[in-house]
């Protein structure tokens, strides 16, 4: 695979950009590998690229049963921060944070990472005590949020309004000016790319059905689509289906899937420079490059795999968006989807080693898996490659749901975050 | 949007009526005491959460006000049926088969 370059952009114009190499090959399955990866979106095809570039293990398949980036990874917001309260969570999403800084010369890929800031905006006396301890708590672990006042979240974001007599006023706010947004897509096109330069098989279209173990219980290998691939190791980053997978290996894991609701509106001029959330309303928006609105609901109340796009949660959104940017009232929306993320009881990821000898698991990051993108792929590798959790993710093994060592994110939060 | 049907008013009302209350047919455990870890950690936290039918727990909230269960196919989200949380869990393969 040749590299990109702006000499290689000025050679392949010459000659009328029909020369481009094929990104990765869409390989057939062998029959055996050392690692098998369940799930090619950005968490999975991460984990084989620093298999490959950091454990030396490049005999690995990433395996999907659609097509690469296809189910959460090409279905979420794109924020990226890493502003949450409890240590064990802030340290892994602020190894993510760091890895997002220049992922894109480390893969040779635009990912299009925008550090534009995240501005969580205070609604209640209770929003700003909350996000106080939250700011002083990231603080101490290093994190640059910070507490703004009303005007500079106005001078932040400009088409904010400050009506005292809104519905939701602006009371203040937290700003993490390191957070940011990147292209989803082109994180899993990255991923895949810089994986398959160093020699991982990337399998589309070829659903896993089971995992297969050996009689003294260790894993074996997958059953799929296109037969049995044997496998010393087998990780599973299969996100809302991740239960439905791990179940064919006897493990029970305590996650629930529901649909994710989020709509784009009609692209419009440059006119949100930064992320704006607002938890207590519901409200997650941000502008995309090519001018849409990117708006992020919340989940459905039921469990479900449909992936469907609903109107009851959006409506609630919208209402709130257009409280707090009164601007918007007329904005169109294009297009709405749902993508069916994978909800713990505390709200963090499961991130680790299971029951099963050889077989790791990465899920459980419900509504905000994206940001983690590079740092859980980064610790699951580790946890691939050495049979032990690197010590960043050590704490959001499988077992505290046995010791009640949660990490509850949930309590902090007090909505999805 | 969901058409949910309740059966104590016995009408098909919007999702928004509705509130969504987990999974259905989970006992609490008789002696919590006798309980080890594992079998807390199973009751507290590991759910079904099947790709297909899903017996859950309903409450008609802004209606009755009352609980009741639901078998719904979590694929489609289409209602099997619908049933007072008195009545025992129906049987799978005669609501698959009327649905036949």
């Amino acid at each position: 695979m040749s590299k990109f370059s702006a000499w290689s952009l000025f050679k392949n114009a010459l000659s009328g950009n029909k020369n481009w190499d094929e990104q990765w090959p869409d390989s057939e399955p062998k029959k055996e590998y050392d690692v098998v990866i369940v799930g090619a979106g950005g968490h999975g095809l991460g984990a084989a690229y620093y298999l490959a570039k950091e454990h030396g293990i490049t005999n690995v398949a990433v395996i999907d049963k659609g097509w690469l980036g296809g189910g959460n990874t090409g279905r979420n917001t794109t924020i990226i921060r890493s502003n949450y309260l409890y240590d064990e969570s802030a340290l892994l999403y602020d190894h993510a944070v760091d890895l997002w800084q220049d992922l894109s010369q480390e893969l040779n890929y635009n990912v299009m990472y925008s550090n534009r800031g995240v501005l969580m905006l205070a609604h209640s006396v209770h929003d700003v005590q909350s996000f106080q301890r939250h700011v002083h708590a990231n603080r101490l672990n290093g994190i640059d949020n910070r507490w703004v006042t009303p005007e500079e979240c106005k001078e932040i974001c400009p088409p904010l309004s400050l009506n005292p007599d809104a519905r939701y006023p602006v009371m203040g706010g937290a700003f993490q000016a390191r957070a940011g947004t990147a292209r989803h897509d082109a994180v899993a096109w990255g991923y895949a790319r810089a994986a398959a330069a160093r020699g991982v098989d990337i399998i589309q279209n070829c659903p896993v059905t089971a995992i297969k173990r050996h009689p003294n219980g260790s894993v074996a290998g997958v059953e799929t689509a296109k037969g049995l691939i044997k496998a010393k190791k087998v990780a599973v980053s299969a996100a809302g289906h991740s239960s439905v997978v791990m179940q064919t290996a006897d493990v029970q894991l305590p996650l629930e899937s529901f649909p994710l609701q989020a709509l784009v509106s009609e692209p419009v001029k440059p006119i949100f420079p930064c992320v704006v959330m607002s938890n207590a309303v519901h409200a997650y928006i941000s502008q995309s490059d090519k001018g849409e609105l990117v708006i992020g609901s919340g989940t459905d109340q039921y469990t479900s795999y449909s992936q469907r796009g609903g109107l009851p949660l959006i409506e609630h959104t919208v209402a709130a968006i257009c409280e707090i940017f009164p601007t918007f009232s007329r904005m169109r929306m294009l297009r709405k989807w749902g993508g069916i993320v994978d909800v713990t009881p505390d709200r963090s990821a499961i991130l680790g080693k299971t029951p099963v000898d050889g077989l790791y698991v990465n899920c459980g990051w419900g509504t905000g898996g994206f940001k983690a993108t590079p740092g859980a792929a980064h610790v699951f590798a580790h946890t691939i490659a050495n049979d032990e959790p690197h010590k960043l993710n050590a704490p959001f093994n499988l077992d505290r749901f046995r010791t009640g060592r949660l990490i509850d994110e949930a309590a902090a939060a007090a909505v999805a975050h | 949007m969901l058409l949910i049907h309740c059966p104590y008013c016995q009408q098909s009302l919007p999702e928004l009526e509705f509130a969504y209350a987990g999974e259905a047919h989970i006992a609490r455990p008789e002696d919590p005491n006798a309980l080890s870890d594992e079998a807390w950690r199973d009751h507290l936290f590991i759910r079904s959460n099947s790709k297909g039918v899903h017996f859950e727990r309903w409450r008609h909230i802004h209606g009755c006000g009352k609980f009741f269960n639901a078998a719904r196919d979590t694929v489609s989200d289409e209602f099997l049926t619908t049933y007072p949380s008195s009545a025992p869990k129906p049987d799978l393969c005669e609501l698959q088969g009327d649905l036949k």
